[in-house]
């Protein structure tokens, strides 16, 4: 790790002689990816393939680099987005990424998406030293700037979540039995790790732990289960397909315990609706952005920013999926990173001005909800705000929370 | 014991979720002696079809029909289009354009409709329909439908010349050419068919697993091991090795957790549904390669 450090910074202050020899009187620096003229950002996204769902994020990025290239670019250079599928197959993305770093040379990959395929990819960036920025995962594994100081997430982790929802538990349900569905891979056992340290020595309140294949078609025979077991807290690690008939099966068999819902499948139109809204009353989750399918934000100004962009560069996007909300948000994010970098166009002032981010208010996060970030803490996002769904809307209640994943 | 009956009842609604899904790969088996690997995505496409109509304001039960006829049609474009050059090419091409067309399928679904989950009315009656707290109005109402569709087409393929003719076309196209009957067109009927109970399949499915381009991936691994255990050349059979499979799999979670409830050890459970499944047939593939209710077929060389 030091002698990286050392001949690092090496490389920088070499990098500047060249500069300074160059160009004696511009106070511009450049690594590759970036000129006068423009900079260049490679992304990779599943357009094809498993998760082809997520495709719209690398198409609404797309679009965003677009409309401020129309606005005159970042301090008057141009934003080139070079985005390729990967089809979320991890050797896929290897290829594809070392492709945009070492022929595309691009300045930064942003916002690649899917946990398996940035865990291949995660040291490869990092020993490159190429800002491996924002990625699209809620794994939280991304935000650890002692090892590996190249790579930042962006939105809250499952961990933090599971933690929170832990403590509600503990706080307000009296004498909790605890079932959990959770999909059986890296993504349900994050949740699920950070539920039971957030549990602690009540770990042994959970009564069932019931797992699913994402091959299975149905999870009714696993909600049996639950109800079996006499719980009457139902926290569900899954994805919108199963997290819907779970709970609506949990109405149908009779069994009504106080339900938690992961983030991931909190959207109205593809989970709570297809549930049935009187299925799901009640239901719990936590939330950091702002559902476009959720009638209270039908008159909020920045839904209403995104809605006339959207309408602009985006006009065959499905405004009712939220994934259009987090690719502009996540962009924003980026624009002004880059904004604060100034003419200073090097990977190590991307990472520095990336880490230093003070409640920077990000257009589609729930208010109260702002991104900081420090040297040391690479998770830009890291608040929520607990919502409980009520006639066909989440309704928020208490505070901000925030708990941090160290 | 209420557990263990409403495991039973779920293994059986599941069952014919499978059971419809493996009649559509019985019916391309046997009136052209392949098997679809895109016969899952058909269905699925067959069932945004549908979808599509009843957003444009029609009754279920319209769209229903319309989604069918029209995937029959598509079915026999497809034999046309697609197949009918490939009659004599070897079975591994065939394979490959049945991979390719699962992959077209898929893709344009999400083109077209967005990879969004949506939901998929039932068209049975809420109330007075099912047993409350073991099965749902909408699950009764698939098992029926599959044994409908069962009876329907066991009787076309016993009883009517039309039927008989698929099957001639299919077990020895020469001599059913032979006799007079139009081959490449029996085949292209029975692509129709199959597309056609797809359809149905589809439509079924989609209430109980939502609509989405992904939604026929797991059942049709599932359908598979329950056409093959019932025996690929009899629907019956398929049906019956549907309903076999979706209560195994129950049978196993349910087991499973009364085991670790007893040794608290998880030894089997949820996480093997799909492995026993699996097991199963290829136990019954070495038993008997037929499957359960197939007829062995002595080919004379």
């Amino acid at each position: 790790m030091k002698s990286n450090r050392r001949t690092f910074i090496g490389g920088v202050s070499a990098a500047a002689l060249v500069a300074g020899n160059t160009a004696a009187f511009a106070q511009k620096k450049y690594d590759d990816g970036a000129t006068d003229k423009e900079i260049k950002i490679g992304n990779t996204n599943p357009y094809s393939g498993p998760a082809s769902a997520y495709g719209v994020i690398g198409k609404g990025i797309e679009a965003y680099w677009k409309s401020v290239n129309e606005r005159g670019g970042i301090n008057g250079r141009m934003v080139k987005f070079v985005t390729l599928d990967d089809g979320y197959s991890p050797p896929k993305t290897v290829e594809m990424t070392r492709q945009l770093v070492e022929q595309e040379k691009v300045l930064a990959m942003f916002q690649t998406l899917g946990t398996p395929t940035n865990t291949a990819i995660h040291r490869y960036m990092n020993q490159r030293k190429v800002p491996h920025l924002f990625v699209a995962t809620g794994a939280s594994k991304w935000g650890k700037p002692k090892d590996f100081p190249w790579t930042m997430g962006f939105q809250p982790d499952y961990h933090t979540e599971a933690v929170i929802y832990a403590k509600h538990i503990l706080a307000n349900v009296k004498d909790p039995k605890i079932a959990v569905l959770m999909q059986n891979d890296d993504y349900g056992k994050d949740y699920w790790e950070g539920f039971k340290e957030g549990l602690g020595k009540d770990a042994n309140k959970v009564v069932r732990h019931v797992t699913y294949e994402v091959t299975d078609p149905t999870v009714d025979s696993q909600t049996i289960q639950m109800k079996d077991s006499g719980a009457n807290v139902f926290f569900n690690i899954s994805i919108p397909k199963f997290a819907a008939q779970s709970m609506r099966k949990a109405a149908e068999i009779g069994w009504k315990p106080v339900q938690y819902l992961n983030n991931v499948s909190a959207q109205v139109s593809t989970t709570m609706r297809p549930a049935g809204f009187e299925n799901v009353q009640g239901v719990i989750t936590a939330a950091y952005i702002k559902d476009p399918t959720d009638k209270q934000w039908d008159n909020d100004d920045e839904m209403k920013a995104w809605r006339a962009w959207m309408a602009k560069y985006m006009p065959a996007g499905n405004t009712s999926d939220v994934n259009y909300v987090y690719a502009h948000a996540v962009s924003f994010l980026m624009e002004q990173t880059l904004k604060k970098c100034g003419d200073n166009l090097t990977r190590e002032n991307v990472m520095r001005q990336a880490a230093n981010h003070q409640k920077l208010r990000v257009p589609g996060l729930l208010p109260g909800i702002t991104v900081s970030t420090s040297p040391t803490d690479f998770y830009p996002v890291q608040a929520v705000r607990l919502q409980r769904f009520k006639g066909d809307t989440w309704e928020l209640f208490g505070d901000i929370l925030a708990a941090e994943s160290t | 014991m209420e557990q263990f009956l409403q495991q039973m009842a779920s293994g059986l609604a599941n069952g014919a979720i499978y059971a419809c899904v493996a009649l559509a790969l019985v019916m391309i088996f046997v009136s052209t002696d392949h098997i679809n690997f895109a016969q899952g995505e058909m269905a699925m496409f067959s069932t945004y079809l549908s979808w599509q109509l009843m957003t444009w304001g029609a009754n279920f039960w319209v769209a229903f029909v319309a989604a069918v006829l029209l995937s029959f049609v598509l079915g026999v474009v497809i034999e046309r289009v697609v197949l009918r050059p490939l009659h004599t090419a070897p079975v591994l091409s065939i394979v490959v354009v049945f991979i390719g067309l699962l992959a077209i399928c898929n893709s344009v679904a999400g083109a077209i409709w967005s990879y969004l989950l949506k939901e998929f009315p039932s068209p049975f009656p809420k109330t007075d329909f099912g047993i409350p707290g073991l099965i749902g109005p909408h699950q009764l109402g698939v098992v029926v439908i599959t044994l409908l569709v069962l009876t329907a087409l066991f009787v076309f393929f016993r009883y009517t010349p039309l039927g008989l003719a698929m099957r001639a076309a299919a077990q020895n196209p020469q001599m059913a050419r032979l006799v007079g009957v139009r081959v490449d067109w029996m085949l292209a009927l029975g692509w129709g068919l199959a597309a056609a109970v797809g359809a149905v399949a589809g439509i079924m499915v989609a209430h109980i697993v939502y609509l989405d381009p992904n939604m026929m991936g797991g059942i049709l691994l599932y359908a598979f091991a329950s056409a093959l255990v019932g025996g690929i050349s009899n629907p019956g059979g398929a049906v019956a090795g549907g309903f076999i499979v979706g209560v195994l799999e129950n049978l196993v979670a349910y087991l499973g957790s009364q085991l670790e409830k007893t040794t608290g050890v998880y030894i089997i459970g949820n996480g093997e549904k799909l492995t026993v499944a699996l097991i199963i047939v290829i136990f019954v593939l070495t038993v008997k390669p037929a499957g359960l209710f197939g007829r062995v077929v002595v080919k004379r060389v």
